[in-house]
C-alpha cells in the first residue's frame, strides 16, 4: 500500500475553526451589543442570567481563542507537520483522540461558562474537571506532534515545527502552572469550584505570566508557525531569511517569558518585577518586527501577486497587524503609557488588533489555501467572495480598534483629569456615557468581521460539495538525507 | 548562592547561549543547511511534477 497522509484529523479541524469562529465572534456580537444595550437580553425570562454579559464574555474569549484559533492551529500544525516532515501521523487513534477531546472540551465550556462556573482567572476560567481533560488532551497532542517530527524522513525541521513545538511545550508548562486549584470538595463544597493554589499577589503574577504567555505562545508563536509555512507556499517562493527565522524563535522564546508583568503595572506587585515587565516587553520589539519583515519580505519581487491574489492579501495583512500591535504592545507596557491606557477600552482595541488583525486574519488565509487541498480542488469555490471577505474583515478590524482607540485615550483622560481643589472633573457614569457612539462605531466593525465569517462558511460549505475528501494524498519518496 | 545571584548567573549564561545561537545561524558553513530547510515546503512538490497531483 502507498503512504498517504493523514487528511481526516486536518479536515476535521478545519471545517471546525470555521463554525467555532462564527459562534465565537457572534458572542462577541451579542456582548458589544450588551455594552450599548445593557438590557438586551433580560427581557428572556428564565434564559437571561445564562446571557448575561458576565458570563457571555469569558465564553467570547474562550470559544474565539481556544476553540476556533485552537482548531486552526491543530489542523495547520497537523497538517505542516505531516507535510515539511513527508511521514504520516504518528498514530491515526491519537489524531482522533485530541479531535473529539477538543470538541468536549468546547462543548463543556460552552455549557459550564454560561451557567456561571468559573475560576475567575481570565483565559483560564474553565472550572478543574476541564482543566484535567485538557491536560490530557494537550498531553496526546504533545506525543502525536512530537512523535511524528521524531520519526520524519527528512533530514531538517522544518521553522514551522520549532515554532509548533515551543508552544505546545510553553502551553504544557502554562497550563499546569496556572491551573493548579484546590477543589472546594475537599472542604466539603461544591464539586465544580475550586480556588486557586496561590494567594494575593502571587496569585496575580502567576495568572499574568499565564495570560501573557498565552498571548505569546498561544496566539503569537503558534500563528507564526502557520505563518512560515503558508507565506512562503501562498507566494510560491520561500522564506526571505531562513536565518532571521531561527533568530526570530529563539529571541521570541528568551523573551516573551518575562513580561507578564506589564499587566501589573501600579499594582501591589514588588516596583523591580514591575520594571523587568516592562523592559522586557520593550525588547520584544526587536524579534517581532524582524518576523514581521521576514514574512512580509518572503514577497519581495513578487509584489504583483498582492493585487490579484486575496488569500495572500490575508497573509500579508495579518503581519502587517501584526507588526502593528507588536508595536502598540511595548508602547503600552510603557508605566506612563501605562498609566493612561490601563483598565481602558484601548486595551481591548489592542487586544483585537492582534486577535482580528492578526490572528484570525492569518488563519482565515491559511485556511483558504488549506481546504481545497483537503477535498480535491485546485482552488475555493469562489476567490472573489475571499476578496469581498477580505474587504469586509480589513474595514472591520479598522473601524473596531480606530473606535477603541480615541474611545480608551477619552476614557483615560477622564478619569484622570482634575479640579483645581483636586476633585475628579468627571463622575464614572460622565465616562461611560461618553462609549455609546465609539461602542456603536466597534459594534459595526466587529459585525462586518462576523459577517465575513459567514460568507466563509457559505464559500466553504460550496468547495466542500463540489469536492471529495482527500484521503490518499500520497507521501513522497523522502529526499536524500 | 541565594536567589538574586543565581538569577544572575542564569541570565548571563541564557545571554551568551543566545549570542551562541546567533552565531550559529549566521555560520557561513551552515548557509547551504538552512537553504535547504528553507525548500522543505517546496520539495515534494517538485517531486510530484508530471504525477499524479495530489496536493
Amino acid at each position: 500500500m502507498e503512504a498517504t497522509y493523514n487528511y481526516k484529523v486536518v479536515r476535521q479541524f478545519a471545517i471546525m475553526t470555521v463554525v467555532w469562529g462564527i459562534v465565537g465572534m457572534l458572542v462577541g456580537v451579542i456582548i458589544a451589543s450588551q455594552l450599548i444595550w445593557p438590557t438586551l437580553t433580560e427581557s428572556l425570562g428564565p434564559l437571561a442570567p445564562y446571557l448575561s454579559y458576565g458570563r457571555l464574555r469569558p465564553l467570547h474569549t474562550n470559544a474565539v481563542i481556544f476553540a476556533f484559533g485552537g482548531c486552526g492551529l491543530f489542523a495547520t500544525s497537523l497538517y505542516i507537520v505531516q507535510r515539511t516532515c513527508q511521514t504520516r501521523l504518528l498514530s491515526d487513534g491519537l489524531a482522533s483522540f485530541v479531535f473529539w477531546g477538543w470538541q468536549l472540551i468546547i462543548l463543556l465550556a460552552a455549557i459550564s461558562l454560561p451557567m456561571g462556573y468559573t475560576t475567575g482567572k481570565e483565559y483560564a476560567e474553565l472550572e478543574w474537571p476541564i482543566d484535567l481533560l485538557i491536560t490530557v488532551v494537550w498531553v496526546a497532542y504533545a506525543v502525536l506532534f512530537l512523535g511524528t517530527i521524531v520519526i520524519r524522513k527528512t533530514k531538517h525541521i522544518y521553522v514551522s515545527n520549532w515554532f509548533f513545538g515551543a508552544y505546545i511545550l510553553a502551553i504544557a508548562l502554562l497550563h499546569l502552572v496556572n491551573s493548579a486549584e484546590l477543589p472546594w470538595a475537599l472542604g466539603g463544597g461544591s464539586w465544580l469550584k475550586s480556588y486557586s493554589a496561590y494567594a494575593g499577589v502571587q496569585d496575580a503574577m502567576v495568572q499574568w505570566w499565564y495570560g501573557h504567555n498565552a498571548v505569546g505562545f498561544f496566539l503569537t508563536v503558534a500563528f507564526l508557525g502557520m505563518m512560515y509555512y503558508f507565506i512562503p507556499k501562498q507566494a510560491g517562493r520561500p522564506i526571505y531569511s531562513y536565518r532571521l527565522s531561527i533568530v526570530h524563535f529563539w529571541t521570541l522564546n528568551f523573551i516573551y517569558m518575562w513580561a507578564g508583568p506589564h499587566h501589573l503595572l501600579y499594582t501591589a506587585l514588588p516596583d523591580w518585577a514591575q520594571s523587568l515587565g516592562m523592559v522586557f516587553s520593550l525588547m520584544l520589539l526587536a524579534p517581532s518586527w524582524g518576523g514581521m519583515m521576514n514574512g512580509i519580505m518572503t514577497l519581495s519581487g513578487a509584489w504583483h501577486k498582492l493585487r490579484t491574489d486575496p488569500i495572500l492579501k490575508f497573509l500579508i495583512t495579518a503581519m502587517s497587524f501584526y507588526g502593528m500591535s507588536t508595536f502598540e504592545g511595548p508602547m503600552m507596557s510603557v508605566k506612563t503609557v501605562n498609566a493612561l491606557s490601563h483598565y481602558t477600552e484601548w486595551t481591548v482595541g489592542h487586544v483585537h488588533s492582534g486577535a482580528l488583525g492578526w490572528v484570525a486574519m492569518v488563519t482565515i488565509g491559511s485556511l483558504y489555501h488549506l481546504i481545497p487541498r483537503l477535498f480535491g480542488r485546485e482552488e475555493m469555490h469562489s476567490v472573489k467572495l475571499i476578496n469581498v471577505h477580505f474587504w469586509w474583515s480589513t474595514i472591520g478590524v479598522v473601524l473596531y480598534i480606530a473606535a477603541l482607540w480615541i474611545a480608551g485615550v477619552a476614557q483615560g483622560l477622564m478619569w484622570r483629569a482634575t479640579n483645581t481643589d483636586g476633585t475628579l472633573t468627571y463622575s464614572f457614569a460622565q465616562s461611560v456615557a461618553a462609549m455609546y457612539p465609539f461602542y456603536t462605531i466597534r459594534l459595526i466593525g466587529g459585525t462586518m468581521f462576523f459577517a465575513g465569517m459567514l460568507l466563509m462558511a457559505y464559500n466553504v460549505w460550496k468547495t466542500v460539495a463540489a469536492g471529495k475528501a482527500v484521503n490518499d494524498a500520497r507521501i513522497p519518496e523522502a529526499v536524500a538525507a | 548562592m541565594d536567589t538574586g545571584t543565581f538569577g544572575a548567573v542564569v541570565t548571563v549564561l541564557f545571554f551568551l547561549l543566545f549570542i551562541v545561537i546567533l552565531w550559529w545561524a549566521f555560520r557561513r558553513e551552515n548557509k547551504q543547511k538552512f537553504e535547504d530547510a528553507a525548500n522543505l515546503p517546496f520539495q515534494e512538490d517538485a517531486r510530484e511534477t508530471g504525477k499524479r497531483r495530489t496536493d
